[in-house]
């Protein structure tokens, strides 16, 4: 008798629980980017009181003290010089066809960085500054560069200096698909992969200013806004790609191919998630 | 083609703050490509900082200095408006110089 009542209110409980809880999670599966971002920067800047909003963006060297003194002395003389100078002098010179970079971006490609990635509607899917580059040279009957480092690291460096200082701004359009992309964005930024089980979130929301061995790991806020990147470690440049499949075989994982819907995805919603900090690349890291 | 050389020579008066990145592979040769061959030695053998025709700062280079080398030291004296000159020799023999004005 006693297990019957038991077996009852327990059942009972179950329904109301089960009640109660439909309408919450479906409160919580719809996306809600406006939330997302601004529950992403106060994490970061409740997690390091004393840097400055705009400072993250200079990743390890946000961190502490040290670092940013080191940063100062690289940025008076930055190593991404040579690359800076070689994407200025390949942006300028035209193609085969007399046409040059210029023609296939608004503003002559001069300052728009931090409106990439941006999605596109006749595509249905999200366009990379990387990937708008290569499908510029193809347009244009010239073969298509390496999406990791040398050329493309150079031009999109140099784009990102012509942008430097203005404030990410990326858009989510009211599209059921370009929401979808920032969700897979967000799902892949915080599934555990690889023999390691690291999600990005792991090194860079969970711990953040920690070190992984002698490496301080960059907050994950602002993290797109610096590439690409003169790693001291690579000595040499490398683009949001290359980060990206680097990340991937660091935590023991298979990377995908540079610019596959995944990693485009990945880069909306991390660079969606840093709107309004300036972006700074070419950056320096460690 | 551009210059290998940047550089940036600052005058405090008493001394004169030199800092200078050079671009160079600096293959020390014990590094394989991705086929597995050999990438043969190639790196700055000397470096030469000179002011006012004398040499104030001289490296003997090897394999172990590391690509696109930077370079930071200062000296005394040094004016402002001034020359000073950089030149690279490297082991396969070629070279490249420039010419800095002292701020």
């Amino acid at each position: 008798m006693r297990s019957v009542i038991h077996f009852a209110s327990a059942a009972l409980a179950l329904a109301a629980l089960a009640f109660t809880a439909v309408p919450f999670a479906v409160a919580a599966d719809k996306p809600d980017p406006v939330a997302d971002a601004k529950a992403f920067k106060n994490f970061f800047t409740q997690k390091f009181p004393k840097v400055k909003l705009e400072d993250f963006v200079n990743g390890p060297y946000s961190m502490n003290e040290d670092m940013h003194r080191q940063w100062e002395e690289k940025e008076q003389f930055p190593p991404y010089e040579f690359s800076l100078d070689m994407g200025k002098e390949m942006f300028a010179k035209p193609f085969k066809n007399g046409k040059s970079y210029a023609d296939c971006f608004p503003n002559k490609g001069i300052g728009i960085r931090q409106n990439y990635p941006y999605f596109d509607a006749g595509e249905g899917k999200v366009v990379t500054l990387e990937l708008a580059l290569n499908r510029c040279r193809e347009a244009n009957g010239e073969p298509v560069f390496s999406y990791v480092k040398d050329e493309m690291a150079a031009l999109t460096a140099y784009m990102a200096f012509t942008s430097r200082g203005k404030p990410f701004d990326i858009k989510i359009p009211d599209d059921p698909r370009a929401l979808e992309a920032y969700q897979n964005g967000k799902r892949y930024f915080y599934t555990r992969r690889g023999q390691l089980n690291f999600s990005c979130a792991t090194c860079h929301v969970q711990t953040p200013g920690e070190r992984i061995r002698a490496e301080v790991l960059a907050p994950a806020l602002g993290i797109l806004n610096a590439m690409p990147i003169y790693r001291s470690e690579w000595s040499g440049m490398g683009t949001i790609s290359r980060r990206f499949t680097t990340c991937n075989s660091q935590i023991r994982g298979v990377p995908l191919n540079p610019q596959d819907d995944e990693y485009r995805d990945l880069e909306y919603y991390l660079s969606y998630v840093s709107n309004g900090l300036p972006i700074s690349g070419p950056g320096a890291r460690p | 083609m551009a210059s290998t050389i940047r550089v940036r020579a600052t005058s405090s008066g008493e001394t004169t703050e030199v800092q200078a990145l050079i671009q160079h592979p600096m293959d020390s040769g014990f590094v394989k490509d991705a086929k597995g061959e050999v990438i043969p030695p190639h790196f700055i053998q000397e470096l030469t900082f000179e002011y006012d025709g004398k040499s104030v700062f001289v490296a003997d280079w090897g394999a172990a200095v590391s690509k696109d080398p930077y370079v930071k030291f200062s000296f005394k004296g040094g004016k402002k408006g001034d020359d000073l000159k950089i030149s690279w020799v490297d082991n396969k023999g070629a070279t490249d110089t420039a010419t800095a004005k002292i701020q």
